[in-house]
């Protein structure tokens, strides 16, 4: 995956091209807001991680003209600005998802992979499978190996997130945000809970897990190892 | 000293008071002036037209003498009266005695008398002295003069003493005035160099002092109390700013110092993986600092009113079951059980979901944490309920089975920071309920704490802003359910 990162601290830039590097992407950089818009708009890069305030041109403002220009490449939106109206705003001027610093890599490179693989629309698949896991979105069915897995609605709503992400680390702020909606702190690691129960209700019993927990980052629901 | 007394006299000059004094002086003395000299001349000219009406009324009795007896007789009579009358002056002449007069008690006729009677002064021989009077000069049918007349000295000073007793109120006025300006002068200047004393003790850093105040109930004494109570109101601002800074160095160094001294103990360590410990450690506490510093500026904004609140129509009922819900495997494990007491009937308010929901996770969190532990078959349960107490205010309350907060701490732990000594021990940031009780501020509502006989019932009121222009704007694009909120402008 080709990563351009448009981050004007020089340090922060460096750190994040070297470590997307280190986890198999390609990865440029560039410091001020012209040059990032530049070099977005030649194409070529899958996903493209702005901060929002840059020198010549604010990252708002790229957003905005590559959105104008038809260029739906997915971004990731940095930002200091951490409240949920400047969230709002982010994601208004065409931003796909919006990240406070500091931050966690883990959570950086997650989310990143969640947007650079570029999704069918949700609402054309209608059956998620890993393994002998499948899970049915018209019926609300979950089966395990042929035998019916009982799940609560929000259980189902984790599942199904964590399906559709299959193979990817799925940080557990994600999953506060698309399967809560929450776009807060809840204190306590509450997911953890949540995803051992599910884990208890999809895993136990079979040799093969498949819903991993990834040290440090969060979740992946894949069929093989960690 | 003359320059003491220059120096008086200059903040004298200065003083409101002694100014508007001095005003009022400036307009009404002239204006007493002129009323006095009026007065003055005033009675003189009625004295006079009351004088000469008598006159006239003598030169009639005269007349009739003259037609009855001739001459003769009117010089008796005019020679009678020159003697019996006390003020009155006569003179009868006749060309034939040329400038003899015939009778009267002058010597001769002073000059420029007319019929139609005239204000005159003459030369009184007996008293040696000029004497004021009023009088009519009637030329008689023989070609001599008749003169009626009569003195009006003591009228003249009358009116004269009248003149001058109005001059002496004036004057007496003035001065009087004068001295109020002064006196009230320097009351107000005395009472406004308390407060200008007490401003500059304040300024220079005892926040204690106030301004006396007399319990006269004058502007000076409204004032006073006014500005006492702002000052008390700033000092518990400083008071709380100076608590809330000390608890964040107290509450920041601590964890920083800790960070510092893993990462010394890392290094120190030979192996790899006990660097690697090491740093993820330091990553942990790290962790624990942002989300700190994030509480902290998310309070800040919330008191300063610096966020935009985004209010959006909002269930409430379904908001609260589904944060109770998130948290309830984590209640589960913990061996408590959350309750939500409440029917399922949506209760739409127009709220900010994220902080709401960030304010009920905070009590749920506390709730929790505070209930853990506790070997009691009551303990075991956490009830949540939300009731609309009015279609403008609604009630989230989470009461637990813990050991509650002494009443005299209730209203302590939702400051910034303040943890109970027999919660330290337990992690958490302290800023939790300072956060629900933002949130409330910022809802118009209220944070309460009450007892649950056993156990802490905290409630949140939220209140329906007075105007909810509410015009629902989409928001595109992708991560979350972002797009399905609506805002209000504000």
């Amino acid at each position: 995956m080709r990563v351009l990162v448009i981050e004007d601290d020089r340090e922060t830039a460096q750190f994040l091209v070297k470590a997307l590097k280190e986890s198999g992407h390609g990865a440029d950089t560039t410091a001020d807001g012209e040059s990032g818009l530049e070099m977005a708009s030649e194409g070529g890069y899958d996903v493209l991680i702005i901060d929002r305030m840059l020198p010549k041109r604010d990252g708002l403002s790229i957003v905005e003209t590559l959105r104008g220009n038809g260029d739906r490449t997915p971004v990731l939106i940095l930002s200091a600005l951490g409240s949920v109206d400047d969230r709002v705003k982010g994601l208004r001027s065409g931003g796909d998802d919006y990240l406070t610093k500091p931050y966690a890599f883990s959570e950086l490179l997650a989310r990143v992979e969640a947007l650079g693989r570029r999704l069918e629309p949700e609402t054309q698949v209608t059956r998620y499978v890993v393994g002998d896991l499948s899970l049915d979105r018209l019926s609300h069915k979950v089966t395990r190996g042929g035998a019916t897995v009982p799940l609560q609605a929000r259980e189902f709503r984790l599942l199904e997130y964590l399906m559709r992400h299959a193979g990817q680390v799925v940080t557990r702020t994600m999953l506060l945000e698309h399967v809560w909606d929450y776009h807060f702190d809840p204190q306590t690691n509450v997911i953890d809970v949540h995803i051992s129960r599910l884990r208890s209700k999809i895993d136990k019993g079979f040799p093969k897990p498949l819903l991993h927990t990834v040290r440090g980052a969060g979740y992946v629901v894949r069929d093989g190892d960690a | 000293m003359p320059r003491s007394l220059l120096g008086q006299i200059r903040s004298l000059l200065a003083s409101v008071a002694f100014r508007i004094a001095l005003t009022a002086l400036a307009l009404m003395t002239p204006v007493a002036v002129l009323v006095s000299i009026g007065l003055g001349s005033e009675v003189n000219r009625v004295l006079a037209a009351q004088t000469f009406d008598v006159l006239r009324g003598e030169l009639q009795v005269f007349r009739g003498e003259l037609d009855r007896g001739g001459m003769g007789a009117l010089a008796a009579s005019v020679s009678a009266r020159s003697v019996s009358s006390d003020q009155g002056i006569y003179l009868l002449t006749t060309p034939s005695n040329g400038p003899v007069p015939l009778a009267g008690n002058i010597e001769r006729l002073p000059a420029g008398l007319t019929a139609s009677g005239n204000i005159f002064k003459f030369w009184r021989t007996a008293e040696q002295r000029f004497v004021s009077a009023a009088g009519l000069l009637v030329p008689l049918p023989d070609g001599g003069m008749l003169l009626v007349a009569r003195r009006i000295d003591d009228q003249q000073a009358f009116a004269k003493n009248l003149q001058l007793t109005a001059f002496a109120v004036v004057a007496l006025l003035t001065m009087l005035s004068l001295a109020l300006g002064w006196f009230f002068s320097r009351h107000a200047n005395r009472r406004v160099a308390d407060i200008t004393t007490t401003a500059r003790s304040i300024m220079s850093g005892d926040f204690t002092r106030r301004v006396p105040t007399d319990a006269s109930g004058d502007e000076f004494d409204e004032l006073a109390i006014g500005l006492n109570a702002m000052l008390a109101k700033i000092e518990e601002l400083v008071d709380a700013l100076r608590e809330v800074s000390d608890n964040i160095a107290h509450d920041l160094k601590t964890p920083l110092t800790r960070l510092r001294n893993r990462a010394e103990a890392a290094l120190r360590e030979d192996r790899a993986d006990a660097h690697r410990e090491g740093l993820e450690k330091v990553i942990e506490e790290s962790d624990g600092l942002i989300q700190t510093f994030n509480a902290l500026l998310l309070i800040a904004r919330l008191e300063a009113g610096a966020v935009d609140a985004t209010r959006t129509r909002c269930d409430i009922t379904a908001l609260v079951r589904d944060v109770a819900e998130l948290y309830q495997p984590f209640g589960d494990d913990a061996g408590l059980q959350i309750v939500f007491a409440s029917d399922p009937t949506p209760t739409f308010f127009l709220v900010n979901r994220q902080l709401v929901g960030q304010a009920v996770a905070n009590m749920l969190d506390n709730a929790i944490k505070y209930s853990t532990g506790i070997n009691d078959a009551s303990s075991g349960s956490i009830t949540v309920k939300v009731v609309a107490v009015s279609d403008k205010a609604v009630e989230i309350a989470v009461a637990d089975r813990g050991p509650g907060i002494p009443a005299a701490d209730r209203e302590r732990v939702t400051k910034r920071f303040v943890r109970l000594e027999q919660s330290r021990s337990r992690p958490g940031t302290g800023l939790g309920l300072s956060l629900v009780s933002a949130v409330a501020r910022l809802h118009d509502g209220a944070l309460r704490l009450e007892d649950n006989s056993p156990g802490l019932r905290v409630v949140l009121l939220l209140a329906q802003p007075s105007c909810s222009a509410a015009s629902p704007i989409s928001v595109p694009g992708g991560a979350g359910r972002v797009g399905q909120t609506a805002s209000i402008a504000r």
